[in-house]
């Protein structure tokens, strides 16, 4: 009996197939009598891409004209009109998109992905930032940048924070930066571009959500300035690893500094400024050696913790991957069985793949979290290690100069200085 | 005294131009890297009309309103059926341009008699929100010919989609910008 209907089932699969393919055309193409012709196909192009060229041009003329201003001219005035172009130009023009901020998530994912060829575009917009960092400090955030523009623009009130509060607070941005490495890295999506606060702003159009946070992060932005560089933006982590190592950088005052202490008090509101410090008592340098090497040591123990850390959170990390929360989803379905609503599963039973093919998928993606994440975590931990060890440290100072790492080059210092006043007058 | 200090003013030197040596390196190293990877165009995000399920998020979910998807109409594909599923809400008997029998909330679908027992129907651009419910009503009682692409003239090309992240059929993908749509009617390869 069963080896009788084999046939008939064949068939049956065969006519259904049939169907299958011809199920597009329910009706026939007309034939027209009274000479109709089909109407054109309204299919618009994306402007071209030599715009895009532009924009990289535009950035390198930005970039030189900022460093001439903040470290040649030293024009406040004249960074304040760069950061009100940049804001026009790569905000409210070019409405943000493309940014050096999210263009580390391209480099990740094109590092990491075999099947991702990264546009030339977005490649220099994360790289010449760089460079100009290593030559002349963080000029990008200074007048280039469109996210720090509009908050450099708001920030009329500067309110000074506690020293502990804001470096609590700095530990942010490595997170993120972290996070947003491994999620592109793992083709889990793009969070930096997700979460940017004020591309809603720029386009005056985006979920309420996101208008809300922007407006939130501006509004206190007035009292504690650019909160966003200082607190959230993974790119400024790069960035103030490269300005630490600048040829050339910003100086407080154009000639000698004479030690007047006038800067010292409210002319930076990002805690930048390194105080002269040849009056200080100095410590035992056996102690502080020893102190140092003990810190050294734990550099290592930081990064293994880290790394550990990283491993065990993996699968959880892993939900941020569409696939695998569909996974949860369906098993979730299959266990308890609670019908999955959500259009995703819905659309991923229409497509026919088993069950098992998704779950294979999902323990794929969870194995790659597993191998890529302790890197994250390595990561923070030695970036928490050679913190604290740059803490143990103590330099000698003759002079107010700005930290070449957390200075914005945004030039609020220079009326401060009295030999630059001088200079002036 | 001035010795010492130009020891540390030395080993302070030395340890600046390692520092800058060793930043410096992966921005020498990356385009290196990278330049089998590197493609001198862009990207643009468009719908795969064959793996889309209509499910509506298109509209919602644009991060522009009213969305940069719309509906598209493949002429050559339509049986220009004087009842259409796409046109006419489902179940109306009477066949009308009325607005309540038209299943477009917008009204952007427009009605044209070209011949004996041929009707064009046309999609207004300007008016069309992206909700695919006619290329739902099309590919449920039609040809198919109604499908979702992202107009590349509205799309800001946002560096994520907010759109593809949505799509419950992984139906956006990044697409050569010189391949900016997938015609349902030419299908490219």
């Amino acid at each position: 009996m069963k080896n009788h209907s084999i046939p008939y089932i064949l068939l049956f699969i065969m006519l259904l197939w049939h169907a299958v393919l011809f199920a597009q055309e329910r009706f026939p193409r007309p034939e027209f009598e009274s000479g109709y012709t089909y109407p054109e196909h309204q299919m618009p192009l994306q402007r071209s891409v030599t715009w895009e060229y532009i924009d990289v041009a535009v950035l390198v003329f930005a970039l030189s004209l900022t460093s001439w201003l903040a470290l040649k001219k030293r024009s406040r005035q004249g960074l304040i009109w760069m950061s009100v172009f940049s804001l026009a130009y790569f905000g409210f023009f070019r409405e943000g998109c493309i940014c050096a901020v999210g263009s580390v998530q391209n480099v990740s994912l094109a590092l990491f992905n075999g099947s991702y060829t990264i546009p030339l575009t977005a490649l220099l917009f994360f790289l010449i930032p760089l460079i100009f960092a290593l030559l002349f400090g963080r000029v990008f955030c200074a007048g280039v940048c469109p996210l720090g523009a509009i908050q450099e623009l708001t920030g009329i009130r500067p309110v000074k924070l506690p020293k502990t509060v804001e470096s609590v607070m700095t530990a942010i941005p490595f997170v993120y930066l972290a996070l947003a490495v491994l999620f592109s890295a793992m083709q889990s999506g793009f969070i930096i571009c997700r979460y940017d606060p004020f591309v809603g702003i720029f386009r005056l159009d985006a979920s309420y959500t996101m208008i809300v946070f922007g407006v939130l992060l501006l509004i206190a932005g007035v009292f504690i300035n650019r909160p966003y560089c200082r607190y959230l933006c993974p790119y400024g982590v790069i960035l103030n690893l490269f300005s630490r190592f600048a040829g050339k950088h910003l100086t407080i005052t154009p000639a000698e500094c004479t030690n007047c202490r006038l800067c010292e008090e409210d002319a930076c509101p990002y805690n930048a400024i390194l105080p002269s410090n040849t009056d200080q008592v100095k410590e035992d340098p056996v102690k502080s050696r020893k102190r140092f090497i003990a810190y050294f040591l734990l550099i290592p123990v930081f990064a293994a913790a880290g790394g550990f850390l990283f491993y065990n959170m993996a699968p959880g990390l892993s939900k941020v991957h569409r696939d695998v929360r569909l996974a949860q989803e369906i098993r979730i379905e299959k266990e308890a069985g609670i019908e999955a609503v959500s259009k995703a599963a819905i659309a991923y039973k229409e497509t026919g793949q088993t069950e098992d093919e998704l779950f294979a998928n999902e323990m794929i993606i969870i194995a790659r979290f597993r191998k890529a994440a302790p890197w994250s975590g390595v990561f923070l931990g030695l970036s928490l290690g050679i913190g604290l060890v740059s803490l143990t440290t103590r330099r000698t100072r003759t002079e107010y100069k700005p930290h070449q790492g957390r200075c914005y080059s945004c030039g609020r210092c220079f009326k401060y200085c009295p030999v630059e006043v001088k200079k002036i007058s | 005294m001035n010795e010492g200090r130009n020891k540390y003013q030395s080993r302070r030197d030395f340890v600046r131009k390692a520092g800058r040596i060793l930043v410096a390196a992966p921005v020498v190293a990356l385009p290196l890297i990278l330049v089998k990877k590197t493609s001198a165009s862009g990207y643009v995000w468009q719908i795969d009309p064959f793996k889309c399920t209509t499910c509506g998020n298109c509209k919602t979910s644009c991060v522009q309103t009213p969305s940069a998807s719309k509906c598209v109409h493949a002429y050559a594909l339509c049986g220009y059926c004087d009842l259409c599923g796409g046109y006419q809400r489902e179940g109306v008997m009477k066949i009308s341009t009325a607005a309540e029998s038209q299943l477009c909330p917008t009204g952007a679908i427009t009605r044209k008699f070209i011949e004996e027992p041929f009707f064009e129907y046309t999609i207004n651009e300007d008016i069309c929100d992206g909700c695919a419910k006619c290329v739902k009503g099309c590919k449920d009682f039609g040809n198919g010919s109604l499908y979702m692409q992202i107009k590349q003239d509205l799309c800001v090309n946002c560096n994520d989609c907010a759109i593809a992240r949505n799509c419950p059929s992984h139906a956006i993908s990044r697409v050569p910008d010189d391949l900016q749509y997938i015609p349902k009617d030419k299908v490219p390869g």
